[in-house]
């Protein structure tokens, strides 16, 4: 193809979307619909994965050494967490760092905690954490067969509804996307299959003059790509909006502190992004498939 | 230029339409196809711009045989010729000037050039003031000139036109007919199905009659020979 056809295409593409007036808006109308919902329920889905995500990140099991264990025993205790099969991380947290994060963490009453630091009754602790979240339990049984353990604690009804709700979520998400994109091809379809009747005779007029199937399927393409493109702007001004209000007004106010949303930077953008890149696929697919069953001779 | 040999169609539904064609067409020739409805003139005129595909024979137009024509080749064959219908099959969002154009722009030609040879051809049919109208706003006649437009614009050397006054008032079908005429006299082979009596015998062409989906009658300067 030469480029001033290439040109040409791209020139009666833009024609067609100004003087199809209506259908044109339809046509958006579609998309824009669409694609509202598919980024509505994209944010909702991924923010739920990666609240998700961080809770089970979070999973922890302290182990609290038994008071009077020597220096020597602690520090080969340590040894001996690092080497358990699919430990991740340990980090020693001594008697003294375990009363001041106390102390801190109860603010102004904290002050009367402040006493024991002459004689600190609190145990030298180390904090696991496994590489796989679901290993938690296994790891804390094995960990309360070595010696000098006072205590293993790691919130174990917790952790397993934690990861049952998480995995409801994850599959509930996925059929809500999946349904999403059908509802998403029954409207679109539609909205060409009032197209078509319009479109198959001058399709064949076109072939008449000579026009090969390349040469009419340009525009449509172009057409299509436009009509994409042109339905994303109000779902792309709906999520940065939206999901900016979310990150700064809302969160601040319930402020959970295991609640935390994706940023907005580069979330929001991405996000945006994808849900240019799915109009436009929507838009060529829509427009080449309605003109296809008219291409064939 | 054009040739047919032992031409048969049968449509998929058992119909037969043409059985043994035989035709030899010169360059520069006018021909009229006439014969009662039904009688094959459709599908003897949809053979050459290669809308239907014979059962069997050999058509050969500029040594191109459709009947071998592979479908992507299809378009190849069309901007070698200008059709004209009976309904103009005119694009109805587009202006004439597009509509014109469109034929050359299939064909890649700059835009600079399609500009001067749409005027060119609009100023030939008399519809140069309407080169930014739509088809709806246009009368019959002036219509059908913008398809004849549209099919000399890339200079073909077979125009073929099925039932081209078809629609069209007395009046304005001599207009019509002045224009093919006048685009024969400068060398295009024209090939017309028409039902026109009075056509056919005041402007007097070679005619080639089918009945029954054979070729009953083909003579010079011939007579229409039916009733209606």
């Amino acid at each position: 193809m030469k480029f001033r056809t290439l040109m040409r295409h791209i020139r009666v593409g833009c024609r067609n979307i100004i003087r199809n007036g209506w259908m044109t808006i339809a046509s958006i109308g579609a998309v824009t619909t669409t694609l509202i919902l598919v980024s509505v329920f994209l944010a909702l889905v991924l923010n739920l994965n990666e609240i998700a995500k961080n809770i089970e990140n979070d999973v922890e099991i302290k182990t609290l050494v038994e008071l009077g264990t020597s220096e020597e025993e602690v520090i080969a205790l340590g040894k001996q967490l690092e080497e358990i099969d699919g430990v991740e991380a340990v980090t020693f947290s001594s008697n003294d760092e375990e009363l001041q994060g106390l102390i801190d963490s109860m603010g102004e009453e904290g002050e009367t905690w402040e006493l024991f630091e002459q004689d600190n009754p609190l145990n030298h602790a180390f904090v696991v954490r496994a590489e796989v979240p679901q290993d938690t339990e296994k790891i804390a049984k094995e960990i309360q067969s070595f010696d000098n353990i006072n205590k293993v604690v790691f919130g174990k009804d917790v952790v397993k509804q934690l990861f049952e709700f998480n995995n409801y979520a994850r599959v509930i998400g996925i059929a809500l996307i999946v349904a999403l994109v059908f509802t998403a091809i029954f409207l679109i379809s539609n909205t060409i299959k009032i197209t078509i009747i319009a479109r198959s005779t001058e399709i064949g007029i076109m072939k008449l003059v000579g026009a090969t199937n390349g040469f009419i399927r340009w525009p449509f393409f172009i057409e299509g790509l436009l009509l994409g493109v042109l339905g994303s702007f109000i779902p792309i001004a709906i999520v940065l909006g939206g999901y900016y209000y979310l990150d700064s007004a809302v969160i601040d106010t319930i402020s959970f502190s295991f609640v935390e949303l994706l940023p907005f930077n580069p979330f929001a953008w991405q996000l945006s992004l994808l849900v240019l890149a799915i109009g436009a696929i929507i838009g060529v697919w829509g427009s080449v498939m309605s003109i296809r069953k008219y291409l064939k001779v | 230029m054009i040739l047919m040999k032992d031409v048969y169609k049968t449509y998929s539904n058992g119909v037969t339409a043409l059985s043994g064609i035989n035709v030899d067409i010169k360059q520069g020739e006018f021909v009229y196809i006439v014969g009662p409805s039904g009688a094959g003139k459709s599908t003897f005129i949809k053979l050459m711009y290669r809308e239907e595909k014979p059962s069997s024979g050999t058509i050969l137009i500029n040594d191109m045989n459709l009947a071998e024509l592979k479908n992507r080749q299809i378009p190849l064959l069309r901007r070698k010729i200008g059709v004209v219908f009976q309904d103009f099959k005119l694009l109805p969002k587009l202006t004439i000037y597009e509509n014109i154009a469109y034929a050359l722009e299939v064909i890649e030609e700059p835009q600079a050039n399609i500009r001067k040879r749409v005027m060119d051809v609009l100023e030939e049919v008399g519809l140069k003031n309407k080169a930014r109208s739509i088809p709806s706003e246009l009368s019959g006649g002036e219509q059908q000139r913008v398809s004849i437009a549209r099919a000399i614009v890339n200079r073909p050397q077979i125009v073929i036109a099925d039932e081209p006054t078809g629609n069209l008032d007395p009046d304005t079908s001599w207009e019509i007919m002045k224009t093919f005429e006048d685009i024969n006299s400068n060398g295009t082979t024209i090939i017309m199905a028409t039902h026109s009596k009075e056509i056919v015998n005041t402007m007097k062409k070679r005619v080639i009659a089918i009945e029954s989906s054979m070729i009953v009658r083909d003579e010079d300067q011939g007579e229409y020979g039916y009733e209606i």
